[in-house]
This record gives structure tokens, C-alpha cells and sequence, in this order.
């Protein structure tokens, strides 16, 4: 575990003052950061990094398959799915937050998706894995991995974001960065069979039926309700992610896709679904993943993850290299439908600028905007603003708390905001 | 042919049911006793529940057996999960409606938000024990079901839940008409309850920054410039190093071995007190945790974290403690 050996980069001049908080600010990191600082002192002929040719242009390389499944750099450790201290007691009941701060593009890779267990997760025999569906249906059937994966499948691309996402921070500002402000947000290809086709396999009642109760195989075998029209929009049982099966950790064999809507109802380890005429009205749905409004009353069965948008470079706790041109980018998604427009502001929402929408901006899915911006060196407060195609707009934490308090936990969606001081640190602040 | 064989085939194995004929050979019909052996929710009109029968008493011996290491003998336990017990009254039963939920100090307990008593009884059914879920019989579940009632006193001490009687307990729930789906957050055509407007120039703000981290929380999420990639237009911010450690932080370390603090502490290992790193994250939004930490190393301390005290530590200097309490919502770096 020796500190990998960084390749000197050019880093634009600074004004002595914050190169001086640059260097204390990211020396600590490593000496891989503050190697990268040096390159910006290159000697007289020019960059040692151009001048002096290293050990891959000199010498001979890995034979293929080295490592048949493929690792990332040895330079790319930093990025990790990781805990938020104190957050949880028990590590079979908690989150892992994906480190969105270091992504790319909208797809989530399958190793960094976010992770969410309610009693610890296993790696299941997909020989042994069964789906049975049952409840209101002419013919309940029993369906082994081999049977779903010779249906006609679809392949999606949605976003999954929990419920309780951004829900640390009803009240004030309580994490350092994007990982653990918005983290438990991921967005990948699921390739499975619309769970509407295995209904009329099995010739459910679509007269009188009006839910299904998807039910999980691991311990705590989780249970939600999701509405009719819902299973027969867009729900999915899926098998399939990022082009490979499943991460044991998100599901393995089979899990539950119901794009827009918050994680807990797509259940992993996927083993049950019936068919029924009412809600169930499980644990998850009376005891927790209930919105606790300020009349005392808790909101049951809030679902739609709303318009949401958040920076996610630059992000809290970053340094920015120094004045100059920045490229702002982050995420913005909606569970009603696409994202339409997202501005930016740089003011602390005095004034806006629309963002670039890059390609693909799909329903229900993660799209990523970006836009120009060159920092003077004075303060600034950063905010990203999303409007879907309903023509929602992506409210301000100030009006959240208006209608629903601060103890509701679940559903924040509010504008995020990133100081950028004049030292060039950005931190997570509130200001509306 | 072949077709029609397996129509007859399913129609034959099928419950007097029409099979389906679109994916021939794709999936079986259910067996009876595979239904069985799955179909095990509970719904709020109690079909699914099965037939049987636990009395209070009973379910405490179970309680104490099963449950009470993580969830403390009275339910009462915020060591392991929530508490399940605690913060509903009399009045509360009459009405269906919690009181205390309107009391932002309140944290809530399992029965203060709990609507459906059928919810709670799936529950233990098929996820409890924590390591060992689906193991208890029926009449085992009754009867812890009816042990956490009774500590709501829900029911009576010498009450004996059944599927007789849980459709009157379930009008006895404190929280049973505290539930409501007006809102439109669950149809897909609902309403959003928050609207915002796309101003774009010049827009009415408030400009003051209402809330930032404080400083010593820098650090409760370890070091940031370890969760950054070392290229690109930024770099994590070093929120704790060996250099930091090396400034006077290093003394206070000195001190809380010498003072005997790392003796039940780790620093980010749970040992017989809470690790330092938990205590900073715990009380990372709390301006005024500072001086209740130090009255509580003083004097000593129980239940915060858990049954095990933390005895007085009368022979630490003032001023040392409140060094130690500083270092500890620094991240014990």
C-alpha cells in the first residue's frame, strides 16, 4: 500500500497567498498531491514529466488477462462506497454512500452503486434464487433463473435514490461532502422482464387487483407495496446491471425496478410478488419511510423521488487549483419524468444561467449538465436549480421546511449550496 | 402440437385455472405447500395471520432470551436500534393520534409511529430475531407481540394476544390515526406540495449563509483529501494527517492515555465505551455538546450509549478535560 507515484501535472499559478493554503490544504493528502503541485515549479527546460521518459514508454508492459475481471487504477482507491460516522449503530442495517464527487457521465459503476441493506447481504445461488408470484391470479407460478432469463427482456437506464437521501440535512448542514449529502443516489442499465409480462403469465385480475406486494429473500425480508399502474408502466424485475448480472450487494440474482420511486421498494433478492386489492401496509410503510409532517401526522407511501439537482464539481470539501476556468458539473433527475432545463447560479441564487444538458437525457434517469465558469478568486456561493418535463421546479430548502418542517427525514430535494471561499475551499452551507 | 400438449399439461397441473400460452415451458405452477411455505405477510384486515395464542408473561421470557440484548429489557435500549417503547400515554390510545410527535425533542419510538398492530406482527414474524429471523413459532410471535404491547400498555399484564383478539388491540394503537396519504407523493399524477419559481435575474434572496458545518466536524468523516482522486480541478481538503496529529492534538493524545480514556475508548473502534470518532459524529451538530461532555467525564455517565457506565474521573484537571472534549469533536486526530 505504498503511496502510488503521480505523474507531475501542470497546475496554473496562484497568487502567493493561496498557493500557500493549496500546498497546507492538499500536502496532507499525500505526496502524490503535493507532486502534482511541484510540477508547477519545472525546471528551466521544461517539465521533467515530458523531458524524462518514464518506465511505460521504456520498457515492457502486463501480459493480457493479468486480472480477468478488471481493476481500476491503483491511483483511483480514493473513490470508495463509504459510511457516514454515526449515522447508523449496526453495519447490516446501514448505507454505504457512493463518492459521486469523483463520477463521470450518469452511469454508475456497478462497484461504487450505493449501498443499502436492512439485515446484511449475501451472495445468493442463482441456481437455487426462486420467483414465485401468487395472490390474485388464475395460475400462481414458480420461475427459476433459467426461465426469467429466456423471456423477452428490456434494458433501462434508471436512477435509484433513497427515500432518505439528503435527509441529514433537514435540519442544518451536517456532512462534509457530495458523497454524504447525495450519495445514496446511483443510476445504471437494468436489464430484466417488465413485471406486467409475468402478471399475465400468470393471467393476474386486472379487474380487481390494484397492488402487488413485493416481498425480498434475505433475512429481513423486506416488503413493499407498489401500485398497479405503476407495475404495469415501467416496473422491472431485473437481473441484469451494467451490462453484467447484479452486484451481489445490490441484489443478486434478481431485484425490483420501479424507476422514479424511492430505493426501498426495489427489493433485492427479489423471491415473492402477490397480487392483491389493498395496501399491506408493512413495516416499511408504518414504522419508517414515513414523512413525519408538523400537525404530527406522518405522510404514508411518499414514493416519487421529485425534481433534484446537486454540483458535484466543484463540491464540499474540495480545494480549487487556483483562479481560473472551471468546468461546474453535476446530476439532476426527477422520478416524474425527464429533466428539462437546470440553471446555475454563482451568487447564492441572485442570478441564474442555464446549464448544457449532455446527451442522453432519458426518463427517470440521472442527466449530467455542466456549465463554463471562471472563478475571479472572490467568494462565491454555487447552486444547481433542475425543472423536469411537468414544469416542476427544484425547490429551496427554506420552502421544504415551510410546508413540511424539518423531522420528515425522507424527500429532500432541496437546492444544494457550495461555498467557494476566497482561500479556494468550498464547503457545505445553507443559504436560500 | 406441442403447443396444445403443454396447454393441457398446465391446464392439468393448474388449480382450475386457464393457463397461459404465450412462453410455453417457462415457469410451473405453484404447489400448494410452496405457497404455503412463502405467502407469509399479514395485512392490516389480518388475512395471512395464522391461528394462535401469547400471553404477556410468555413473550417476556422470550424478550429477555431473544430480545432484550439488543433492545434492552423494558424496549426501552437506544444502544443497538431505536427504542420500541416509550413516549405514548392514555390519551394517546383514546385518540389514535401520539401527542409527543409533536415535540421536536421527542425521539420517536416504534410505538409512538407504529398504525397497524398487524405491521408489528409480519414483522417479528419473519425479520426477528436480528440473527436468527423466521425461527420463532406463531404463538412465540403472539406472544412477544403482546409483551411490546404491554410495554405501551396497550394491553395488560396478564393479556393473552390471539388471532381472536388483535383486531381490538388494533383500536387501542396510540398512533392508529396517525397516518395519511394526502399528499402527492405516491400517485404518479399527484400534486408536488412545494413549488418553487425558475426566476432568473436579479431574484429575491435572503444572501445570509444559515448554516455550515462547524469546525470541529471537519474531521468527523475522516480525511477528505482520501476521498478525492488526486488529478483533476480539485483536490480534497486534509481534514486529519500525521501532521495535524504532530501539532498540539498529539499532546491531548498523550493525555487521554495517561488520563486512562483510551483504556474503554478506541479511536475509531468500539471497545467498552463508544470510539472517540462515534462520540464527534453524534454530537457533530451540537454547539453545546462541549460543555455537557465535560460535565459528563467529570461526573460520570450512563446510557448514552449503551447499560455499561462510565465512571467519575474526578482526577482530571479541569482545563485538561475540556482539552480532551475539544480533541475528541476534532476527530481525536
Amino acid at each position: 500500500m505504498s503511496a502510488p507515484r503521480q505523474p507531475a501535472g501542470r497546475v496554473r499559478p496562484a497568487p502567493e497567498q493561496r498557493r500557500a493554503f493549496l500546498r497546507k490544504a492538499i500536502a496532507l493528502g499525500g505526496g502524490a498531491a503535493a507532486s502534482a503541485l511541484a510540477g508547477g515549479a519545472r525546471g528551466a527546460q521544461g517539465d521533467p514529466a515530458i523531458l524524462k521518459l518514464p518506465a511505460h514508454s521504456t520498457g515492457l508492459g502486463k501480459p493480457v488477462a493479468s486480472d480477468g475481471y478488471g481493476s481500476p487504477s491503483q491511483y483511483e482507491r480514493n473513490l470508495q462506497r463509504r459510511e457516514s460516522p454515526g449515522l447508523t449503530r449496526v453495519p447490516q442495517a446501514s448505507v454505504a454512500f457512493a463518492p459521486l464527487q469523483g463520477m463521470f457521465g450518469i452511469i454508475t459503476p456497478s462497484g461504487l452503486h450505493f449501498e443499502r441493506h436492512h439485515q446484511g447481504w449475501w451472495d445468493i445461488d442463482p441456481a437455487q434464487h426462486r420467483l414465485m408470484v401468487m395472490g390474485m391470479v388464475k395460475n400462481p407460478k414458480v420461475y427459476t433463473m433459467d426461465d426469467l432469463m429466456r423471456l423477452p427482456s428490456v434494458s433501462r437506464i434508471h436512477f435509484i435514490e433513497c427515500g432518505a437521501n439528503t435527509g441529514m440535512e433537514w435540519g442544518n448542514v451536517a456532512v462534509p461532502t457530495v458523497q454524504y449529502t447525495h450519495g445514496m443516489l446511483s443510476c445504471c442499465e437494468f436489464t430484466g422482464v417488465p413485471l406486467s409480462a409475468l402478471l399475465d403469465d400468470c393471467g393476474f385480475d386486472s379487474k380487481n387487483a390494484k397492488f402487488v406486494l413485493a416481498e425480498g429473500a434475505d433475512g429481513s425480508g423486506l416488503t413493499r407495496t407498489i401500485s398497479m399502474d405503476r407495475v404495469l408502466d415501467d416496473a422491472i424485475v431485473a437481473w441484469g446491471m451494467n451490462g453484467e448480472m447484479l452486484r451481489p450487494e445490490n441484489g443478486y440474482p434478481l431485484r425490483m425496478v420501479v424507476p422514479g420511486v424511492q430505493g426501498v421498494s426495489w427489493v433485492k433478492w427479489l423471491r415473492r410478488i402477490e397480487v392483491g386489492d389493498q395496501p399491506w401496509q408493512t413495516r416499511e410503510e408504518v414504522m419508517h419511510y414515513i414523512d413525519l409532517m408538523p400537525d404530527g401526522l406522518h405522510r404514508q407511501y411518499s414514493s416519487i423521488q421529485e425534481a433534484k439537482s446537486v454540483i458535484t464539481t466543484p463540491s464540499g470539501g474540495q480545494a480549487l487549483l487556483g483562479k481560473g476556468f472551471y468546468n461546474v458539473t453535476g446530476l439532476a433527475w426527477s422520478g416524474r419524468g425527464r429533466i428539462k432545463r437546470v440553471d446555475v447560479s454563482v451568487d447564492g441564487g441572485r442570478n441564474w444561467r442555464t446549464a448544457r444538458l449532455e446527451t442522453l437525457v432519458l426518463p427517470k434517469a440521472l442527466t449530467r449538465f455542466s456549465l463554463g465558469w471562471t472563478w475571479d478568486g472572490g467568494p462565491a456561493i454555487l447552486q444547481s436549480r433542475a425543472i423536469d418535463d411537468t414544469g416542476y421546479v427544484q425547490p429551496k430548502i427554506n420552502q421544504l421546511r415551510a410546508v413540511r418542517g424539518t423531522r420528515s427525514i425522507y424527500h429532500n430535494n432541496a437546492i444544494q449550496s457550495w461555498k467557494v471561499a476566497e482561500s479556494g475551499e468550498v464547503s457545505n452551507v445553507q443559504a436560500y | 402440437m406441442y403447443k396444445l400438449t403443454s396447454l393441457v399439461l398446465a391446464a392439468a397441473l393448474s388449480t382450475g385455472a386457464a393457463a397461459q400460452d404465450k412462453y410455453p415451458n417457462v415457469g410451473r405452477t405453484a404447489t400448494p405447500a410452496e405457497i404455503k411455505a412463502w405467502d407469509i405477510d399479514v395485512r392490516p384486515d389480518f388475512k395471512g395471520l395464522p391461528r394462535g395464542s401469547g400471553s404477556v408473561k410468555n413473550g417476556e421470557d422470550i424478550w429477555e432470551a431473544k430480545c432484550a440484548s439488543c433492545h434492552g429489557t423494558f424496549g426501552e435500549s437506544n444502544s443497538v436500534f431505536a427504542p420500541i417503547a416509550g413516549g405514548t400515554n392514555r390519551s394517546d390510545i383514546e385518540k389514535g393520534r401520539t401527542a409527543s410527535l409533536l415535540k421536536p425533542e421527542q425521539g420517536r419510538t416504534t410505538l409512538m409511529k407504529l398504525s397497524q398492530v398487524s405491521a408489528l406482527w409480519d414483522y417479528v414474524n419473519r425479520a426477528m430475531p436480528w440473527n436468527a429471523p423466521k425461527t420463532l413459532t406463531p404463538n412465540e410471535v403472539y406472544a412477544v407481540v403482546a409483551f411490546i404491547l404491554n410495554l405501551g400498555e396497550i394491553v395488560p399484564e396478564d393479556f393473552v394476544l390471539s388471532d381472536a383478539n388483535i383486531a381490538e388491540v388494533q383500536k387501542r394503537l396510540p398512533n392508529r390515526n396517525g397516518m395519511t396519504r394526502a399528499h402527492g407523493l405516491w400517485d404518479p399524477k399527484g400534486r408536488p406540495d412545494v413549488n418553487n419559481t425558475a426566476c432568473m435575474k436579479d431574484c429575491t434572496i435572503d444572501g445570509r449563509i444559515v448554516s455550515q458545518l462547524p469546525h470541529y466536524a471537519r474531521a468527523a468523516h475522516g480525511n477528505l483529501a482520501e476521498q478525492h482522486r488526486l488529478v483533476g480541478p480539485v483536490r480534497g481538503i486534509a481534514t486529519r494527517s500525521d501532521a495535524v496529529a504532530s501539532t498540539p492534538a498529539s499532546t491531548t493524545r498523550t493525555l487521554a492515555e495517561k488520563s486512562g480514556c483510551l483504556a474503554c475508548h478506541g479511536i475509531s473502534t468500539k471497545v467498552l465505551g463508544p470510539a472517540l470518532h462515534d462520540i464527534a459524529a453524534k454530537y457533530k451538530t451540537d454547539g453545546a455538546a462541549e460543555a455537557r461532555l465535560a460535565a459528563k467525564i467529570k461526573d460520570g455517565s450512563q446510557g448514552a450509549w449503551g447499560p455499561v457506565p462510565m465512571p467519575p474521573h474526578t482526577h482530571i484537571a479541569e482545563d485538561d478535560i475540556r482539552a480532551l472534549v475539544r480533541w475528541i469533536l476534532g476527530g481525536a486526530g
